[in-house]
């Protein structure tokens, strides 16, 4: 057999990802509402109630509404899109394809942080414009980070819910975690608001460690050390990568 | 025992309690279509997910080219066209045969492909907006874009009008020319018969016949007679036609190549026959008289 050019990783995953941004954009009824929900409720919220007392509301959810905001774009498109390609059997005409699995992956991630990158720097722009909000140029960049690359374990955790959960059931699952995950880790009410208990609770829920990373980054004091919280969050995305990796190879998912 | 480089060796897969694939030996040899025939249910496509490393044998092995089924190298060589229930929507054939081309190292132009296929009109149209049948040919255009050697088709015309059928069974035979494979699961005899070189029949998980269309065909043409008679089944295997005889007491059943003469030649020898019946072998009696006793012949009457 003559030689043979495998095509790379890069080029499949980069193809995928521009045809997952493409059927995002012609289906603008599924992706606005994730853009727009977050953005909504940080100029409800954060520009026009600025209730703040002492602390700078603008700032302050420019962290916590950016976590809301670029989690759902992750546990989405992973555990619904996922969950729905496998129930239509168009996953397992991809697993019988030469592409391999982790370009599919790196696909969906890709689109995931894409989308994450619009959220947060809608919120930004909004809170800089309107808010008020004033960092150090290095704390932008960091904000923006930590936001976008933030969503990597909560892409993990869909994977892993869209590898296990059946497509219909799914939407269901991934909102029955994701909003009152979001509520217990203090992304709608700051957490000092809570009880005590539930506050300790906080420290179980992954939004509640990437609000922290993103609390710092804005310059707003902490609770819990960063890295506890990017310890929690590199565990979580390896334990739900190595979970997914092994459903995606099982037989028949 | 010789290893078999792309096919089955004594495989068998369960599922709960359910034994689909019992013992399965099928060899694909290249440059050959083997069509591999059966009723719903009798384990056509758990053999080809065993074949394309979607499902794992309990028992026995699965190779392709010689190697693992779930390797990329034996991946690449092969283009898979089963049976799914939704195309991603808002994409166009075009950019989802752009998008598999891509996966193969060597694949065959995008037009090349959607024109073998039947789609040359409809590059731009959404998938989402294709009827069945044209869905089916996307599923097509996507596995031969690969320019695979070896083509898996999983019921590729199921729901299709005759039309449809012809057209696509040509699209078939033009992405032969060159040397390739064919593995075709169906459970319309016509189309193994139109185009196979060799024919496998599974049933209940077992292959059970083996061999060219023609000798298949003998197997399972002919007709079924049914009647009540008194004479001895040593007499009735004597008739013009007459391949197999079954049925209790004075009700018989008889299988015979040539049903216009076996019932002349009966009503001629028993003056006295009744409840005459000619039925034709439909693909799914024509396995249960391959595989059952005649006891099971009459439930099948019921």
């Amino acid at each position: 057999m003559s030689e043979i050019r495998m095509p790379s990783m890069t080029r499949i995953s980069l193809t995928d990802t521009r045809l997952e941004i493409l059927s995002l954009i012609r289906q603008p009824g599924y992706s606005l509402p994730s853009l727009l929900f977050p953005v909504m409720f940080y100029v409800f919220f954060g520009l026009v109630f600025n209730m703040g007392r002492g602390v700078h509301m603008p700032t302050y959810l420019l962290a916590s509404y950016g976590t809301f905001g670029v989690i759902a774009p992750a546990l989405f498109s992973f555990g619904v899109g996922v969950a729905v390609e496998r129930a239509q059997g168009w996953l397992r005409l991809r697993q019988a394809s030469p592409a391999p699995p982790l370009a599919y992956v790196i696909s969906k991630t890709g689109v995931s942080l894409a989308f994450a990158a619009a959220v947060a720097l809608l919120l930004m722009t909004l809170g800089a414009l309107f808010g008020d909000v004033r960092l150090e140029r290095l704390r932008w960049f960091w904000t923006f980070g930590v936001l976008v690359f933030g969503t990597i374990p909560f892409c993990a955790l869909g994977l892993w819910i869209g590898m296990n959960v059946k497509g219909n059931a799914a939407p269901a699952v991934v909102n029955l975690l994701y909003l009152p995950m979001s509520l217990l880790s203090g992304l709608w009410i700051p957490i000092q608001f809570f009880p005590e208990l539930m506050q300790k609770l906080a420290w179980a829920l992954p939004p509640f460690h990437l609000a922290q990373l993103a609390f710092g980054a804005v310059g707003m004091p902490v609770q819990a050390p960063a890295w506890v919280s990017v310890s929690y969050l590199s565990v979580m995305t390896l334990v739900f990568g190595v979970a997914s990796m092994r459903s995606f190879y099982r037989e028949d998912a | 025992m010789s290893q078999i480089a792309t096919g089955l060796t004594n495989a068998a897969k369960s599922f709960g309690k359910v034994r689909a694939v019992d013992d399965v030996t099928l060899e694909l040899r290249p440059g050959q279509v083997l069509g591999l025939l059966g009723p719903n249910g009798a384990g056509k496509t758990t053999s080809i997910k065993l074949l394309l490393g979607l499902l794992q044998p309990d028992r026995g092995r699965a190779r392709l080219f010689g190697v693992d089924p779930r390797s990329r190298e034996a991946r690449m060589r092969i283009g898979v066209m089963m049976q799914i229930g939704e195309v991603p929507a808002v994409l166009t054939i075009d950019e989802l045969v752009e998008q598999f081309r891509g996966y193969y190292p060597n694949p065959r132009p995008a037009g090349e492909a959607i024109e073998l296929a039947g789609l040359g009109a409809l590059r731009d149209r959404r998938a989402g907006k294709l009827s069945g049948g044209e869905k089916q040919r996307l599923m097509f255009a996507l596995a031969i874009c690969g320019n695979p050697e070896l083509l898996f088709l999983d019921e590729p015309t199921v729901g299709m009008d005759v039309a449809s059928r012809r057209t696509f069974w040509e699209g078939i035979r033009a992405f032969l020319d060159g040397g390739r494979s064919i593995l075709l699961t169906t459970h319309y005899l016509e189309e193994a018969d139109a185009l196979a070189d060799r024919i496998a029949v599974i049933d209940r998980g077992r292959v059970i016949a083996d061999g060219t269309p023609e000798t298949i065909k003998s197997r399972f043409s002919g007709k079924r007679i049914r009647c009540r008679t008194s004479l001895s089944p040593t007499t009735l295997l004597g008739l013009p036609g007459v391949r197999e005889t079954g049925g209790s007491g004075a009700s018989v059943e008889l299988i015979s190549e040539t049903p216009e003469r076996t019932v002349r030649a009966l009503l001629d020898a028993d003056a006295g026959l009744s409840d005459l019946e000619v039925i034709g072998m439909g693909l799914e009696e024509a396995f249960l008289s391959m595989t059952e006793s005649p006891a099971g012949t009459e439930e099948m009457s019921a």
